[in-house]
């Protein structure tokens, strides 16, 4: 499993109707290091994402996490054979997911929200659940917010708690969508400083960013995407260093003031 | 009017107020079921719910209330009268009630459900542990409503001879000649129960409230 890449993805179609989001995309993020999906908006980066977790079906193509099929397997003929549920979710709770808006359960404490799926879904004792999500809390600078209900929270708290409640279930991959998109400048820093550290414990991490600060300084690996199309891929200095490709260049000017694309 | 009368009328309206909650929770257990019907992925389900709330809804409860009267003689049931408003009472109840229920559910947000997908849970758990309780909490002011609007309905039930509150207040109006007072005094006696049942509303609304979704 270790020469394995954490995952693979081949050729992979989507299409909302009559809409062809992602026109067949190859990935692969490796193990232990920080991918960055990077493009426009309606690139399909998300779609991607969402397609590696299996909240969205692709069209057409395959998908491997450590090795093992997600969700549809090649047949004799070329023809892909869908697999059963159980072993869907097998393969899906290696990874974990962060959402651009939370999405925090607004009836649950933050404790409870971390806790709520190590009750449910692991069969963890109340007790131990709860010391466990206390420890992910503190992780994340948050064990004094542990009673607090998310609406009591900020936005950086409560991605905070949705980063905690994503490790709590011992993943080995988080993806991020566009995790900090929907927070204040002031609070993007403390998210994004979270996921530093994660990165830095060695996490394997594939982010949907617009932070592209964030994606050179802490990315092994960028991908570019438009249209639903890969269209650069490589380490942050090939890709953003100069020479740079035309549409890098077009991306830079209009989603970040010019001098922020200098300063890269 | 003497505190006689009156208290004639608070005793009546203690049927008023067994039948209209006898109702209300069948017509939620009820409600339970065809909302789960409606929303299921079974379309003979689905139907059988549409159909049930376009009926009850779609009629007076007062025709309810007389078909059902004359119905259950029919097919060979000899139940009491209050049996026969509390069937009608809650059948309606139930469909308006569904509906209610349905949209709370619908207005669940659809990332709560993704993040418990991707946390692992089972479409039961989902069910029991997300949308559920975030259901109840968001539809707990229009059944409030709904309550007062059955407690309000139950004087319909008259027509099927069952001496409730309304009908205490006619009969008593029709001996005494004082149809003004007492139908004042009815009046007064529902809007007592409704404050109260508003207030028990807003209690439980504050007690589930966890703030804005």
């Amino acid at each position: 499993m270790t020469e394995k890449p954490a995952i693979k993805v081949e050729k992979l179609v989507k299409r909302f109707g009559a809409n062809t989001v992602l026109s067949g995309i190859d990935l692969v993020v490796p193990r232990g290091q920080v991918t960055c999906l990077i493009g426009p908006s309606g690139s399909g980066k998300s779609t991607l994402l969402r397609c590696i977790a299996f909240l969205e079906e692709a069209n057409e193509g395959l998908i491997e996490i450590n090795g093992e099929p997600l969700g549809f397997t090649s047949g004799e003929y070329g023809e892909r054979n869908r697999l059963p549920a159980a072993q869907i979710q097998k393969v899906r709770s290696h990874i974990g997911m962060v959402f651009q808006q939370f999405n925090l359960w607004p009836h649950m404490t933050a404790l409870g929200n971390v806790a709520e799926a190590l009750v449910t879904v692991r069969g963890m004792p109340r007790k131990a659940a709860e010391e466990r999500a206390m420890a992910q809390l503190s992780n994340v600078g948050l064990s004094a917010r542990a009673g607090h209900y998310p609406s009591e929270l900020s936005g950086g708290q409560q991605q905070r708690v949705a980063i905690a409640r994503a490790l709590a279930l011992d993943p080995d991959i988080m993806l991020f969508d566009e995790p900090t998109s929907s927070l204040d400048p002031e609070l993007t820093g403390e998210v994004l400083n979270v996921m530093r550290e994660l990165a830095q414990s060695g996490m394997t991490m594939l982010v949907v960013t617009h932070e592209i600060g964030f994606a050179a300084s802490v990315g092994s690996k960028i991908v570019f995407l438009d249209h639903g199309e890969k269209i650069v891929e490589g380490r942050p200095d090939e890709v953003f260093g100069k020479p740079r490709h035309e549409r890098i260049d077009q991306f830079l000017d209009t989603y970040l003031d010019r001098g922020a694309a200098t300063l890269l | 009017m003497s505190w006689k009368l009156f208290w004639l009328l608070v005793e009546a309206s203690r049927l008023t107020i067994i039948l209209s909650a006898v109702s209300i929770s069948l017509g939620f257990v009820l409600a339970s079921l065809v909302c789960a019907a409606v929303m299921s992925g079974n379309r003979a389900a689905r139907a059988a719910g549409r159909l049930f709330v376009s009926f009850f809804r779609g009629t007076p409860l007062l025709v309810q209330l007389l078909l059902i009267y004359y119905l259950l003689p029919q097919i060979g049931l000899n139940v009491p009268s209050e049996v026969a408003a509390i069937v009608g009472m809650s059948l309606c109840t139930a469909a308006y009630q569904a509906e209610i229920l349905r949209g709370g559910f619908v207005s669940v947000p659809r990332g709560l459900i993704e993040a418990a997908n991707m946390c692992g849970f089972s479409p039961a758990a989902t069910f029991r542990r997300i949308r559920l309780p975030i259901a109840v909490q968001l539809t707990i002011p229009a059944l409030t409503s709904e309550a007062i609007m059955m407690l309000k309905s139950s004087s319909l039930v008259s027509v099927v001879g069952v001496i409730e509150l309304t009908r205490m207040a006619q009969d008593l109006a029709a001996s005494t000649y004082r149809p003004l007072e007492l139908y004042a005094a009815a009046g007064f006696v529902y809007l007592v129960i409704n404050i109260v049942v508003a207030g028990l509303g807003l209690g439980l609304e504050k007690r589930m409230s966890w703030g804005r979704l």
